[in-house]
């Protein structure tokens, strides 16, 4: 009556071809892990220590000391004109690093994927992320994912942490603003933050406004090379410039002055703040850098910004002062004063 | 930008202030109504500028600083229930309740949005039918005709689970309200422009020749607002006082009339409490019966919340230009924009918050703030 059965040769039809968007599967550390891996990453990342696919990978770093950066990446849209979180998540880490004076080495990466992703999309982020990395010249030498259950994420995260070779010739550091410093930018503001919430609000202006997410390591080299003392660098992401000013004058214990007139903020980004009652000083920027730099060289630095594309609208907004100090106050553009502080929160779009 | 980069033009502006500076013969006391205007005095410094010859009281034009505790409360209670997306205006989620504040009950799962429009609530309710969507209506008169639009829509499109809590107040009940106290220093008002834009100034000339002050309906922009302070310094060094209209690009006399016939075809008059002053009356606007189905304190029972205010707070003495924000006792101390005890401490262009940032600003200068 009873058949023999053969376990193993028991065969489920399982399909190994997962569609077209992320599953649990995914991060089972199974078969359609090492799919997901073969076919949406590698391809993009290639590079010979990641290829070994080791538990770590190993860099060589000559001796010195090196900066260390990480940051998680949760922006929404995934997609947004300028770029999206995978170009995003290179150039944020780099930046971050990169404001150290150190020459970024590589990266890693950590994603964390929702299940029900859309995988056209993941590949997108991916390619991007790829190209902006190659266009650095840091690989992404390490890396994992996790598939969550749909709704315990919002389409993907992503970490990167980056590491980068101090030069001993080269430190700026956030304490050490002096009085009489100049205070640069390297590009008009505010154009990371108001492209997001445009794309996020479905506002559409005459031209789409693109984000500036960059790496910065080339800016940063321009003024290296030019032997620029930089005192202070600083990407302005979250909180925009006043924020980075604010802490750059907290840490310092100096004033900082800027001239409302000087700063360069795009005549579109200019518009759709004023459409939702923002102030472009407090809005993210991914492409900007700021330097505190000695007075004598302020027109050396800004030689050295412009050389690049990225700094060729680079431009002086303030000076450091002794007065006031750990505050920044923006001098009007009809002479009044007004203090740029640090905001309790998030900017809150104003009713009136 | 057109029609904006000519009123920030600062030679414009500084011929203003000469002007101003020039005629004033004695320090004025004025008043700007508007919280918009406002925002552009602190952030333009102008008050700083015109030092000497005019003082501006920041006055309860400030929808987010005169929204009542007991409003907020309500909002609070409704948006933490279950199924309601609760929309509002950006700057009303940080203003404190009694308890908390808006983004406590969003971080605790309360279902809160930011909507740019009423009409944008409105669409959120068709997109969820299965949700109660719920407007935060505050505002003076220039935010009341899109939101008298947004229930007159759902009553003609028959959507049923959209209801606006309604916190709406009026203008001119206020100043007359700040004329009649004994120890009123204000004497001359720069009105809201937008205000005006919907209701036109009929309803200010009463109030010009009653209390002998100057009323210059007046615009946003720094050379805007010069001008209205120019004119109403001008009526007072020559003893006249009377309506005038600055912001002539946008304001007529009879002010919108369709946007007018809206709001009087959706809003009553009603009394209405004002947050630090207390109630004011025929100073608000309720919905009309016709409209009482749309009324979310009456779909989510909560009529009768009543609360008190923080006795701490002054915020009323400061709206009302009675005292300066520094002159009350909890001003840096128990209240800061970090933790504010009333709204003129909760928005940056708040009264309070600006002298807040002003005071540490003079004292770092000082050098007591380098410890």
């Amino acid at each position: 009556m009873s058949a023999v059965v053969n376990p193993a040769a028991l065969q489920c039809p399982a399909p190994l071809d997962a569609g077209d968007r992320v599953q649990l599967g995914h991060g089972s550390g199974g078969r359609l892990s090492a799919q997901l891996v073969a076919q949406h990453f590698l391809p993009h990342f290639e590079n010979p220590a990641l290829a070994q696919l080791a538990d770590a990978s190993i860099v060589s770093v000559a001796l010195g000391d090196v900066a260390i950066s990480t940051d998680s990446f949760v922006v929404q849209p995934l997609e947004f004109p300028g770029g999206n979180i995978g170009s995003l998540a290179v150039h944020g880490t780099l930046n971050d690093v990169s404001m150290m004076g150190a020459s970024p080495i590589c990266l890693t990466a950590a994603f964390v994927l929702e299940e029900g992703l859309s995988l056209a999309v993941l590949d997108r982020v991916v390619a991007e992320m790829a190209r902006a990395s190659r266009e650095a010249g840091v690989p992404i030498v390490a890396g994992d994912t996790k598939v969550v259950e749909r709704g315990k994420a919002d389409g993907m995260f992503i970490t990167t942490t980056g590491l980068g070779v101090i030069d001993p010739n080269f430190c700026p550091g956030p304490t050490r603003a002096l009085p009489g410093d100049a205070v640069l930018v390297s590009a008009p503001i505010a154009r990371h933050g108001m492209a997001i919430m445009a794309a996020r609000e479905g506002l559409s202006f005459e031209s789409a406004i693109t984000s500036d997410s960059a790496c910065l390591i080339p800016l940063v080299n321009a003024l290296r090379v030019r032997k620029v003392d930089v005192h202070v660098l600083r990407d302005p992401t979250r909180g925009g410039v006043a924020s980075a000013l604010n802490e750059i004058a907290a840490a310092s214990g100096v004033g900082v002055e800027i001239i409302e007139s000087a700063l360069p903020v795009p005549a579109d980004v200019r518009a759709a703040c004023e459409m939702l009652g923002l102030d472009p000083l407090y809005v993210a920027n991914e492409g900007v850098l700021v330097a505190f730099v000695p007075e004598a060289q302020a027109a050396d630095a800004l030689q050295a910004l412009r050389s690049h594309p990225l700094g060729a609208e680079a431009v002086r907004i303030g000076t450091v002062v002794a007065a006031h100090p750990r505050l920044v106050a923006l001098r009007t553009a009809l002479g009044g004063t007004r203090v740029v502080d640090l905001l309790p929160g998030d900017q809150l779009p104003r009713i009136c | 930008m057109k029609y904006l980069a000519e009123y920030r033009d600062a030679g414009i502006a500084r011929t203003l202030i000469a002007r101003i500076r020039d005629s004033a013969t004695r320090p004025w006391t004025l008043m700007e109504v508007c919280g918009g205007q406002t925002h552009t005095i602190v952030r333009q410094g102008l008050d700083e500028l015109l030092e000497g010859a005019v003082e501006m009281i920041h006055g309860p034009g400030c929808p987010v600083c005169v929204t009542p505790l007991e409003q907020i409360d309500k909002a609070l209670a409704i948006a933490a229930r279950p199924g309601v997306i609760f929309t509002s205006f950006g700057d009303m989620l940080r203003v404190p309740g009694s308890a908390c504040d808006l983004q406590q009950v969003r971080a605790r799962g309360g279902d809160v949005k930011v909507v740019y429009s009423p009409l944008d609530a409105l669409a959120l309710a068709q997109k969820h039918p299965d949700r109660e969507v719920v407007f935060f209506a505050v505002g003076f008169e220039t935010t009341a005709p899109a939101n008298a639009m947004a229930v007159f829509r759902a009553r003609a499109l028959g959507v049923k689970n959209f209801s606006v809590l309604v916190s709406h107040v009026t203008v001119p009940p206020a100043i007359t309200a700040i004329l009649e106290a004994p120890d009123n220093r204000v004497q001359g008002f720069l009105a809201a422009g937008h205000v005006c834009a919907v209701m036109g100034w009929e309803e200010y000339e009463p109030i010009s020749a009653r209390y002998k002050v100057p009323i210059i309906v007046t615009g946003f922009e720094p050379v805007d607002i010069l001008e209205g302070i120019a004119m109403a310094v001008a009526q007072l060094e020559a003893g006249r006082h009377e309506v005038e209209n600055q912001y002539v690009r946008s304001v007529r006399r009879q002010g919108t009339p369709p946007a007018r016939a809206l709001v009087e075809q959706v809003f009553e008059l009603t009394n209405r409490q004002w947050r630090g002053i207390g109630e004011i009356p025929m100073s608000g606007l309720a919905l009309r019966k016709e409209f009482a189905a749309y009324d979310a304190e009456r779909r989510f029972g909560v009529e009768g919340l009543k609360v008190t205010e923080p006795a701490a707070c002054r915020a009323g003495d400061v709206l009302t230009g009675r005292i300066k924000p520094p002159q009350c006792a909890a001003f840096g101390g128990a209240c800061t924009p970090d933790r504010p005890l009333g709204a003129p401490m909760v928005s940056t262009e708040g009264a309070c918050s600006a002298y807040y940032n002003l005071a540490k600003y003079r004292m770092a200068d000082a050098g007591e703030g380098t410890s």
